[in-house]
């Protein structure tokens, strides 16, 4: 079951910088590992996380793996107009995980 | 209500663990067996024994007052760095939280042919509140006490007719994180149900009594040198106010046994296998020793 928190402010000033802060539940197994009968242990990991405001990218992220498990990702960016930050981790196995916030810029 | 004081009994044996070593080189009758007093000359020999005994006295007042008090105790919280508090604090960056959710869907969702943990305990915010501060509990169908894991694996096999979960499972540790988060902020009050006592009694003995290749006891680090450093990590007092806690080095959340064993494992002794009873009595020691203080479920520590 993957599990994600965003926190994305309800409210901003336009022009304002806000920061975004992202946290998902993932392994991040790396592929280097062995389990303990010695075989090998497949890598699994969230390679790219996408944020786009209202369609538009605006914050990109590829993700290797030495990133530790449930990563934790914050960036800033400029609140233009009121709508949807949409953001997307796709992972080595299993359906992208997307997660939707609305902001009101005022 | 308190248990008599008698903070480290076991330590106390004449020539048993613990205080001999500690006090180093220092001739007492215990210690030695006297024989600092009878190689010297008979007028001075009971006089210095007189002394020794004084002097043994004093030392055992020392230990007496070496239990952390009450109003120096401190939450491992205190000994982290700025940025795990604040990441603590947040519940959007507290990775525990991951847990936490996983947890509600759990407790929301019917194993086959059964009815959910919600069908019986309903909502868990009342329900659920003020619960895992009392824990680990007694059980009257056990004759002993239980920690928040195997009550909730009790229930699974009981009422739910399902298998028990695996220690440190995934599902396991995300329903104790959801049910400790409904105690968060509320007293612990473990260890105050006279049917414990003799098994707070219990965990009390293995906490100081010296283990492993170390040859050290909990009490050693966690209430003589707590504050001070070991390696490049500060020694805390080892109170039991977050669990199950997300540890950045484990890179997940786990149980109070877990970390039990890593300390084990730590000071080279033989590690305890889960579900022990004396895994839970010393828990429960833990747990009572930290009467009073603040539940943190779920906590980050390095």
């Amino acid at each position: 079951m993957t599990q994600a928190l965003v926190n994305v402010p309800a409210k901003a000033k336009r022009g304002e910088a806000i920061e975004i802060k992202t946290l998902i539940s993932h392994p991040m197994e790396t592929g280097y590992r062995h389990d303990t009968n010695g075989a090998a242990i497949p890598r699994d990991i969230i390679h790219t996380f996408v944020a786009r405001y209202n369609g538009e990218e605006v914050f990109r992220a590829d993700l290797h793996p030495a990133i530790a498990a449930n990563p934790f990702i914050t960036f800033f960016t400029v609140a233009t107009e009121s709508g949807v930050i949409e953001l997307t981790w796709t992972l080595d196995h299993g359906e992208p995980v997307t997660q939707k916030a609305n902001i009101i810029v005022e | 209500m308190r248990l008599s004081p008698s903070p480290r009994g076991p330590l106390l044996k004449p020539g048993a663990v613990g205080w001999a070593k500690r006090r180093r080189r220092v001739p007492t009758t215990s210690d030695r067996g006297g024989h600092g007093a009878s190689r010297l000359s008979p007028p001075y020999g009971p006089l210095l024994a007189g002394m020794a005994s004084v002097v043994s006295c004093l030392l055992i007042s020392t230990l007496l007052a070496a239990e952390i008090p009450q109003n120096e105790r401190r939450s491992g919280t205190a000994f982290m760095s700025r940025d795990t508090q604040a990441m603590q604090e947040d519940d959007r960056a507290n990775p525990g939280m991951l847990a936490v959710l996983d947890g509600e869907a759990l407790w929301n969702q019917a194993p086959a042919g059964a009815k959910a943990c919600a069908g019986c305990h309903g909502d868990a915010s009342s329900s659920m509140k003020g619960v895992a501060a009392r824990y680990p509990a007694f059980a009257e169908a056990r004759g002993r006490p239980i920690d928040l894991e195997q009550r909730i694996n009790l229930c699974r096999t009981e009422h739910q007719h399902a298998p028990p979960l695996a220690w440190e499972a995934r599902e396991l540790l995300a329903l104790t994180a959801y049910v400790a988060n409904q105690s968060r902020g509320m007293p612990i009050t473990a260890g105050m149900d006279e049917r414990t006592r003799p098994f707070v009694e219990a965990g009390r003995s293995l906490y100081n009594r010296r283990q492993g290749q170390l040859d050290l006891s909990c009490a050693q680090c966690h209430d003589d040198n707590w504050g001070k450093r070991l390696a490049g990590s500060v020694i805390p007092q080892a109170h039991p106010t977050g669990y199950p806690e997300y540890r950045l080095e484990w890179q997940s959340i786990g149980s109070l046994q877990r970390r039990l064993r890593s300390c084990t494992f730590g000071v080279r002794a033989e590690q305890l296998p889960y579900g022990a009873p004396e895994q839970v009595d010393l828990e429960l020691y833990l747990m009572w020793r930290a009467r009073g203080m603040p539940l943190e479920t779920p906590a980050v520590r390095p």
